[in-house]
C-alpha cells in the first residue's frame, strides 16, 4: 500500500499547499502497531480491522483481490477449491493428478501473520500447520518472480500485481476462481470470491487535517493512482 | 635441479590461482552484465537529476542520491575518528591479553554479526524514539556507523599489529613519544588497512537495507534537513523491485547508478591515497 | 572510548532482551526446541530448523568464499600483471558495495531458475550458499590483500635469493605470516554470513525444516525476523527478538571458539 499512499500524499500536498505528507513502510502490523502506539497518525493496513482491534477506526480507500497463479506454459485451466486445498496440505504432489505434465508442484506460500495469507487461509478453511509448503515467500513481487522462475509452481498473490506483469510477458497466468476469472474487473464488481480491502486506519474517527486527507484518498481525484497501482477504486 | 615435487605444486598453485581469479570475475561479469543490459536505457541525466514520479516507475532519483549521500556521510564521519581511535588504543595501549582488550575485541567481533534488522529495530528503539531524532537521515546514519564500526575497527587494528615490532622498538630507542610514533612511524604504515577499513565501511554502509527501513525511512522527498526522513538508494532498489508492480527497469537503473557511484568513489580513494604517498615518498 | 564501542554491545544486547522478555517469561527457552514446529501464529515456536539452517548456509558459504577469497588476494598481488591485479582488486572493491537487494534480486532471477530445472524447487540452500559467498567474497579478500601487502618484502627478498619458487614462497611465507589478518578477514566473513538477512530471504525459500540436501529450502534466523517481523504481534513479536538473541549467541560462540585459536603475539614477529 505504500507506494500507492505515496502518490496519494505527493497529489494531496500539492493540491493543499502547506501540508506535509510522510509514508513510512513496514507492514499491516506496523501500521495497526504504529497508530495504536501514536507514532503514527494514520496507519495502512491491506485487510479489514479484526474484532480485537475496535478500539481504531478504519477507512477503506481500495479493494484488492488474491488470485492463483501459475506458470504460463502449464496447460491447467483452472483449479477447484478442493484440489487447491489438496494441493496445498500435499495430498496432491504432481501435476498430473489433476490433468496436467508429469512433474511434481512446488508450492508456494506466503509468510506467517500477513494478511494475504489470512485471507486465503480463511477462504480455503485450512489452517498454517496444515500447509507443505515448498517456497515462503514475503512480498508479491517475490511470489510472482519465484513462479516465473519454475515451470511447476504455484502460488497466490494481488491480481492487479499478477494482471499486470502477465501483460508485461512474464510467464505466469491466473487462474479463475469457482469459475468466476480472476481480473481487476471481476474484484470491482465484487463477483470475485476472494477479495480485501486497503483500509487507513485511525486511533479515533479523524479529524481536522487527518480527516480532509482520508477523505481525499477515498475520493475520485485519485482513482487514476489507485488504478495505476493495480487496485481497484472504491465505487462512488 | 630442483626438486620434482616443486613443479607439481608451482603449476598447481598457478591453475588454482587462476581458477580462483576468474570464479571471482564471472559472477561480478554477470551481475553487472545484467544491470547493464537492463537497465542501460533508463539512464539519462533526467534520471540523475529528477525527482521520482508514479511511485519511482517513472522520473529519477536524485533526492535518494542526496539521501543517500547525507546518511553514508554521517555514518563515515562518525565511524572513521571513533574507528581509528578505537583501533589504535587497542592495538598500541592494551596488551593483546589483557582483560580490556580482550573484551572489547569480542564484544566488536559480536555486533559485526549482529543481523542488519536487529540493528535496524534498535536504531529504531534508540535514536529514533529514545533521543527523539524520528525518522531522519541522521538516525540512519547513526545507526549505519554502529554497524560499520566493528569492521573498520578490527580491520584497522589488524593492520596496525602486522607493522613490526621492531618499528616500534627502534622509534622508542630514538626517544620518540608514543603519540609521535604512532602519528609518523604507525600510521602511514598501516595506510593499506586504513584504506580497507574505509572501503569495507563504506560498501557495507550504500549496501544497507534492512537497518534503514526502520530509521530513515521511506520518504522520498529532497531532504531540506538532517532531521528529514529519506530514502536511501537500497531501499528504492528494494521498493521497486518488490513492492510496486513495474518497477523493474527503473530498479535495474538505479542499481546500475549505485554500482557507478562505488565505482567513481573507489577510484577517487585509490587517487587520494596514490598521492598521499607520493607526497610523503613512501613506497606503494 | 573503546569502552563506548564495547557498551555500544550492550546496548543492542540490552535492548533485544528487553523485548524478547514477553517470549522469555510466556513461553520459555526450553519451548523453543520442544515445540511440534514453528507456528508462531498458533503458539508453536519450535526454531531448531532455523538454527540448522543458518549454519548450514553460513559455514558453506566459508567454505566456498575463504579460499577464494584468499587465493584472489594472491593472484592480485602475485601472479596478475600489475594493471590487471589493480582492476581486479577494484573489481572486489565494488563488489563489496553491492546492496544486499540486488543480490538477492538477481539470484532469484538468474540462478533460481536453473536450480530449479534442475532439481525443484529451486530456491534452496545451494542458493543460498552461492549468493552468501559472492556477497562475503570481498571482506575476505580485500583483508587478505592488505595482510599480505604487509608481509616485509624483505622476507619475500630474502626467500626468492635462497632459491625458493613462487608457490613455496606463497605457501610456506606469506600465507603463515599473514595468519592472522587472513583469519580475522574469513572471520568477519563468517560474522557477515550468519547476520545476512535480504539476499538470504529471497533465495533460500523460507521453509522452516533442518535441510536433508543442497536442494533443500531452508529458513534463517535472520530471514525469519525479516519475513515475519512486520506483521507480528505480542509473542511473535517477542518471539522474534529471542530468536535474534539466540543468533547473537550463536556469534559469541563462534567468536570466542576463534579467539581461542588465535595467535598469541600481539605484534607480527620481529624480523
Amino acid at each position: 500500500m505504500a507506494p500507492l499512499l505515496l502518490e496519494i500524499g505527493k497529489r494531496f500536498e500539492a493540491d493543499h499547499p502547506g501540508t506535509r505528507i510522510d509514508v513510512q513502510t513496514g507492514g499491516s502490523s506496523r501500521g495497526i502497531a504504529d497508530t495504536n502506539k501514536g507514532l503514527a497518525d494514520i496507519g495502512m493496513a491491506s485487510r479489514a480491522l479484526t474484532p480485537r482491534e475496535n478500539n481504531l477506526h478504519g477507512s477503506v480507500v481500495a479493494q484488492d483481490g488474491i488470485g492463483i497463479i501459475i506458470h504460463k506454459s502449464n496447460p491447467i485451466r483452472e483449479l477447484g477449491i478442493d484440489q487447491i486445498q489438496d494441493i496445498y496440505t500435499g495430498r496432491i504432489t504432481n501435476w498430473q493428478e489433476v490433468g496436467g505434465p508429469t512433474a511434481p508442484i512446488t508450492v508456494v506460500n506466503k509468510a506467517q501473520g500477513r494478511s494475504t495469507l489470512e485471507l486465503f487461509l480463511q477462504f480455503f478453511q485450512l489452517s498454517t500447520r496444515d500447509i507443505h509448503a515448498h517456497v515462503v515467500i514475503g512480498d508479491n513481487e517475490q511470489g510472482i518472480k519465484t513462479v516465473a522462475g519454475n515451470p511447476h509452481a504455484i502460488g497466490y498473490v494481488s491480481i492487479g500485481t499478477a494482471q499486470f506483469n502477465a501483460v508485461q510477458g512474464l510467464p505466469i497466468r491466473l487462474l479463475p476462481l469457482q469459475n468466476i476469472p480472476a481480473s481487476l474487473e471481476t474484484v470491482r464488481t465484487g463477483i470475485f470470491p476472494l477479495s480485501r480491502p486497503l483500509t487507513l486506519v485511525t486511533k479515533s474517527p479523524p479529524t481536522g487535517l487527518t480527516k480532509t486527507f482520508i477523505q481525499f484518498a477515498q475520493s475520485s481525484h485519485v482513482h487514476d493512482l489507485i488504478l495505476s497501482q493495480y487496485f481497484v477504486p472504491l465505487q462512488d | 635441479m630442483l626438486p620434482p615435487n616443486n613443479t607439481i605444486r608451482e603449476t598447481g598453485t598457478t591453475v588454482l590461482v587462476w581458477a580462483a581469479a576468474a570464479l571471482v570475475t564471472m559472477p561480478f561479469l554477470w551481475l553487472t552484465g545484467d544491470l547493464l543490459w537492463h537497465g542501460w536505457h533508463h539512464i539519462s541525466l533526467n534520471f540523475v537529476f529528477s525527482d521520482p514520479q508514479d511511485a519511482g516507475r517513472e522520473g529519477g532519483i536524485a533526492p535518494l542520491l542526496v539521501s543517500t549521500g547525507l546518511i553514508v556521510g554521517i555514518c563515515m564521519i562518525v565511524a572513521l575518528p571513533i574507528g581509528l581511535g578505537t583501533a589504535v588504543l587497542l592495538s598500541e595501549y592494551t596488551h593483546r591479553e589483557q582483560e580490556n582488550g580482550r573484551w572489547i575485541r569480542t564484544s566488536l567481533d559480536v555486533l559485526a554479526g549482529v543481523p542488519s534488522i536487529i540493528f535496524g529495530l534498535f536504531g529504531n528503539a534508540f535514536f529514533c524514539q529514545a533521543l527523539g531524532l524520528g525518522f531522519s537521515l541522521l538516525s540512519g546514519g547513526l545507526t549505519l556507523a554502529c554497524m560499520v564500526l566493528p569492521l573498520m575497527i578490527r580491520t584497522v587494528e589488524e593492520s596496525f599489529r602486522a607493522i613490526a615490532l621492531d618499528q616500534r622498538l627502534s622509534a622508542m630507542a630514538l626517544g620518540m613519544s608514543r603519540r609521535t610514533m604512532i602519528l609518523h612511524i604507525l600510521l602511514p604504515a598501516a595506510i593499506p588497512g586504513l584504506l580497507v577499513g574505509c572501503i569495507l565501511g563504506l560498501g557495507r554502509a550504500m549496501a544497507e537495507t534492512a537497518a534503514l527501513i526502520f530509521t530513515s525511512g521511506y520518504v522520498d522527498r529532497m531532504p531540506t534537513s538532517l532531521m528529514d526522513s529519506g530514502r536511501a538508494l537500497s531501499i528504492h532498489i528494494y521498493d521497486l523491485a518488490m513492492n510496486v508492480a513495474g518497477g523493474n527497469p527503473n530498479a535495474y537503473a538505479t542499481a546500475l547508478v549505485l554500482v557507478g557511484l562505488l565505482f567513481i568513489i573507489n577510484l577517487s580513494a585509490s587517487w587520494i591515497a596514490e598521492q598521499w604517498a607520493a607526497f610523503h615518498q613512501l613506497p606503494t | 572510548m573503546a569502552w563506548g564501542a564495547a557498551s555500544l554491545l550492550l546496548f543492542i544486547i540490552g535492548f533485544v532482551v528487553l523485548e524478547s522478555w514477553p517470549a522469555l517469561s510466556h513461553i520459555g527457552l526450553w519451548r523453543l526446541f520442544l515445540d511440534a514446529g514453528w507456528f508462531p501464529t498458533e503458539q508453536s515456536y519450535q526454531l531448531t530448523p532455523m538454527v540448522t539452517g543458518t549454519m548450514f548456509a553460513a559455514i558453506g558459504s566459508i567454505f566456498l568464499a575463504a579460499p577464494l577469497g584468499i587465493l584472489s588476494a594472491v593472484f592480485c598481488h602475485f601472479y596478475a600483471p600489475p594493471i590487471l591485479g589493480l582492476w581486479f582488486r577494484r573489481m572486489v572493491e565494488i563488489l563489496a558495495g553491492i546492496p544486499s537487494v540486488v543480490f538477492g534480486f538477481w539470484g532469484l532471477v538468474v540462478l533460481v531458475p536453473p536450480i530449479a530445472a534442475w532439481h525443484p524447487p529451486g530456491p534452496s540452500l545451494l542458493a543460498g550458499i552461492l549468493i552468501l559467498t559472492l556477497m562475503i567474497l570481498p571482506t575476505i579478500m580485500l583483508i587478505a590483500h592488505s595482510s599480505i601487502s604487509q608481509v616485509p618484502t624483505s622476507y619475500i627478498q630474502s626467500a626468492t635469493a635462497l632459491g625458493l619458487s613462487r608457490s613455496a614462497v606463497i605457501w610456506r611465507i606469506i600465507l603463515p605470516v599473514s595468519r592472522r589478518g587472513l583469519l580475522t578477514g574469513t572471520f568477519l566473513g563468517l560474522a557477515r554470513a550468519l547476520g545476512e538477512t535480504m539476499a538470504i530471504l529471497m533465495v533460500c525459500g523460507n521453509v522452516v525444516q533442518h535441510p536433508s540436501h543442497l536442494f533443500d529450502p531452508i529458513r534463517t534466523l535472520t530471514a525469519n525476523i525479516a519475513l515475519e517481523m512486520a506483521y507480528a504481534v505480542d509473542h511473535h513479536r517477542s518471539a522474534l527478538f529471542l530468536s535474534g538473541l539466540i543468533l547473537m549467541m550463536l556469534v559469541m560462540a563462534v567468536v570466542i571458539l576463534a579467539e581461542a585459536f588465535h595467535q598469541k603475539t600481539p605484534y607480527a614477529a620481529a624480523k
